[in-house]
């Protein structure tokens, strides 16, 4: 894109300030994560008694850490959330497909009408109060997985992406299986959905990651706190700061030491799984995948 | 959006052009047992959205009402525009229009720019590895939950956090309790969107600069054009529908600051700035339970967000040629 001819004086100045921008911006993303793990693994006497920055653990204990994953809530969160996360993205992902193929089909008659009323719920839509009446009260959905895994199972631009997707699979594909036999759904599964799988793949990352960040339907629909997901106890023990169930076995002296290296040591550990492996579908995101977002 | 909106066009012709000649019922009948499997994969996702987003819309009718959950929509009583009336006339009205404002022209002014900055610098990164390096670690923040974003800022701002220790020891001086100030509220929240979202904000961006013609930045090279004059007269015309669409997109969300951040960060200190619409929504509606009331602010903003949508889809149709529809 760039010539290999000499830079102007000013254009090196622009080079050398843009690289050095791009570093303060790394290190103002990337510190606050790596003082929380630097931190997690601290020794909680001695993170207590220091003042000011961390870039590597202070002394080295896995303390919280342990007392973490003792921690029935967290296990119990983790086994819900695991639970969500897996059905949810299942549903999800199956419905989507299933209405971007078939509104990507040609001669489909009554495609236009749904595709417009599916759109039309982007930019308009009953809100919260109906929907929380509708979940808990209409489907009794109070105290029911379900109410975390139905309502929010399309994100309608997901379904736009993926759309886009299914129509640059050349035509010809389709007629040549329908030839041998196929019927609309084999072609879909047989043909089409392995020639899009980076988008598959983006896709399920994408519900999944929704599924377990989310804290705010169970919020409003889960009583039992034997159905909560991770990010509830989360809130719990980083927002309302309650470590009380974790830190009681403790000498009355530590519990606020140790508090804090157990929180940050409960960030980690929910944070970890995502971080781990999303970069592995990252080069997906920009090819092909967002530009579905601006064609559609 | 524009594309979607031929595709829609040239499929109906196709269509018209299929049967010609027949009549309506007959179409119909040729289209079902064409189509019928693709209708039988649609039916789930017909059912998902007429149950989770129709039935919603209709039950906002209740926003007309003084609803009685027991008695149902049509058991309760019709009050007509008294719910709404109450709300313009209660003394959360104006306070909350001001802070959902407030926040919202802070982030469109912050939080709407950086991505595309960012976008257009690392397109100069003359380095790949570093410049995938720098993408990397930019779009983290966006996998991280709101749940320990906020908690990261309660624990980061406390009295003893690190930002008040940096502070002490370089500027010294009283610690700082960020999250009880009001006025600092719509600032921590946006900047923490920044912070968050700047670096996954970028993809769409740098996704359409691939999409530029690489002919034009040689020709432009050959003419002389050095590279802010590139990035000037190519890179950002070459995004710039892109822009405008989620200009539009941004500006028709104008009142609508979501509650989930919100309901994390504030407190009885700065509830004074930090309460918007959406969160007056969930106080009254599900901790409350005064629905019809809540059903009609919610109602109220979501009229507000669909006419402002509409206003600047129009306008910029009116300006250039990029719309929504």
């Amino acid at each position: 894109m760039h010539s290999k001819t000499k830079r102007s004086l000013s254009e090196l100045i622009f080079d050398y300030s843009n690289v050095l921008l791009m570093l303060v911006l790394v290190a103002i993303t990337f510190y606050p994560l790596l003082y929380i793990v630097s931190a997690s693994l601290s020794d909680p006497t001695l993170l207590a008694q220091h003042r000011g920055l961390l870039a590597t653990p202070l002394g080295f204990s896995i303390d919280a850490y342990i007392r973490v994953i003792q921690n029935p809530s967290i296990v119990t969160g983790y086994r819900n959330t695991i639970f969500y996360v897996g059905a949810g993205t299942a549903i999800d992902v199956t419905l989507t497909t299933l209405g971007a193929f078939v509104l990507s089909r040609r001669n489909v008659l009554w495609k236009e009408p749904i595709l417009f009323l599916i759109i039309f719920t982007m930019f308009f839509s009953g809100g919260l109060i109906p929907t929380y009446l509708l979940v808990s009260r209409s489907l009794g959905w109070v105290n029911s997985p379900l109410a975390l895994i139905i309502p929010g199972a399309i994100q309608t631009y997901n379904l736009i992406i993926m759309r886009t997707a299914f129509q640059e699979v050349p035509y010809e594909l389709e007629e040549a299986a329908k030839i041998d036999g196929a019927n609309d759904f084999q072609v879909l599964v047989q043909v089409y959905l392995p020639l899009i799988k980076p988008v598959l793949a983006v896709m399920i990352l994408f519900y999944a990651v929704g599924h377990w960040n989310s804290f705010f339907p169970a919020l409003i629909y889960l009583r039992d706190r034997n159905l909560y997901p991770l990010q509830l106890f989360l809130r719990e023990i980083l927002i309302q700061n309650q470590t009380d169930s974790m830190t009681t076995t403790t000498a009355t002296g530590d519990v606020q030491m140790v508090a804090e290296t157990v929180k940050y040591a409960t960030i980690v550990v929910v944070t970890l799984p995502i971080l781990v492996v999303y970069p592995f579908l990252q080069r997906y995101f920009v090819k092909g995948v967002l530009i579905g977002g601006i064609k559609g | 959006m524009a594309t979607a909106e031929q595709t829609v066009q040239q499929t109906a012709g196709r269509v018209r052009k299929r049967f010609a000649g027949l009549k309506p019922l007959e179409i119909v009948a040729r289209d079902w047992r064409r189509n019928k499997y693709l209708y039988l994969m649609l039916l789930p996702v017909i059912l998902y959205y007429f149950i989770f987003q129709y039935v919603p819309i209709y039950g906002s009718v209740i926003a007309f009402q003084d609803f009685n959950p027991a008695k149902g929509i049509s058991g309760s009583t019709w009050i007509g525009f008294q719910n709404f009336t109450n709300f313009f006339q209660s003394f959360y009205f104006g306070r909350l229009i001001q802070n959902t404002l407030v926040i919202s022209l802070l982030d469109l002014v912050l939080g709407f720019p950086a991505p595309i900055i960012l976008a257009l610098l690392l397109n100069e990164l003359r380095w790949g590895p570093f410049r995938r390096l720098v993408q990397t670690i930019t779009y983290m923040p966006h996998f991280i939950s709101i749940v320990v974003l906020v908690g990261m800022m309660v624990d980061f701002t406390a009295k003893d956090g690190l930002f008040n220790t940096l502070i002490s020891q370089t500027v010294g001086g009283q610690p700082i309790l960020f999250m009880q100030k009001p006025e600092l509220f719509p600032f921590l929240y946006v900047l923490s969107g920044v912070w968050q979202n700047i670096g996954w904000g970028s993809i769409i961006y740098l996704a359409a600069i691939t999409t530029i013609d690489p002919t034009l930045y040689e020709a432009a090279m050959v003419d002389g054009a050095n590279r802010f004059q590139q990035i000037r007269h190519i890179t950002l015309p070459g995004i710039t529908p892109t822009i405008i669409i989620l200009l539009i997109l941004r500006l028709g969300s104008t009142m609508a600051v979501g509650f989930e951040k919100i309901l994390l960060m504030y407190n009885p200190l700065t509830m004074q700035t930090a309460d918007v619409i959406s969160t007056y929504v969930y106080r009254k509606g599900v901790l409350e339970a005064d629905y019809g009331f809540s059903a009609a602010v919610g109602l109220f903003n979501s009229v507000i967000n669909f006419t402002l949508l509409t206003l600047s889809n129009r306008f910029s149709r009116r300006m250039g040629d990029t719309s929504l529809w």
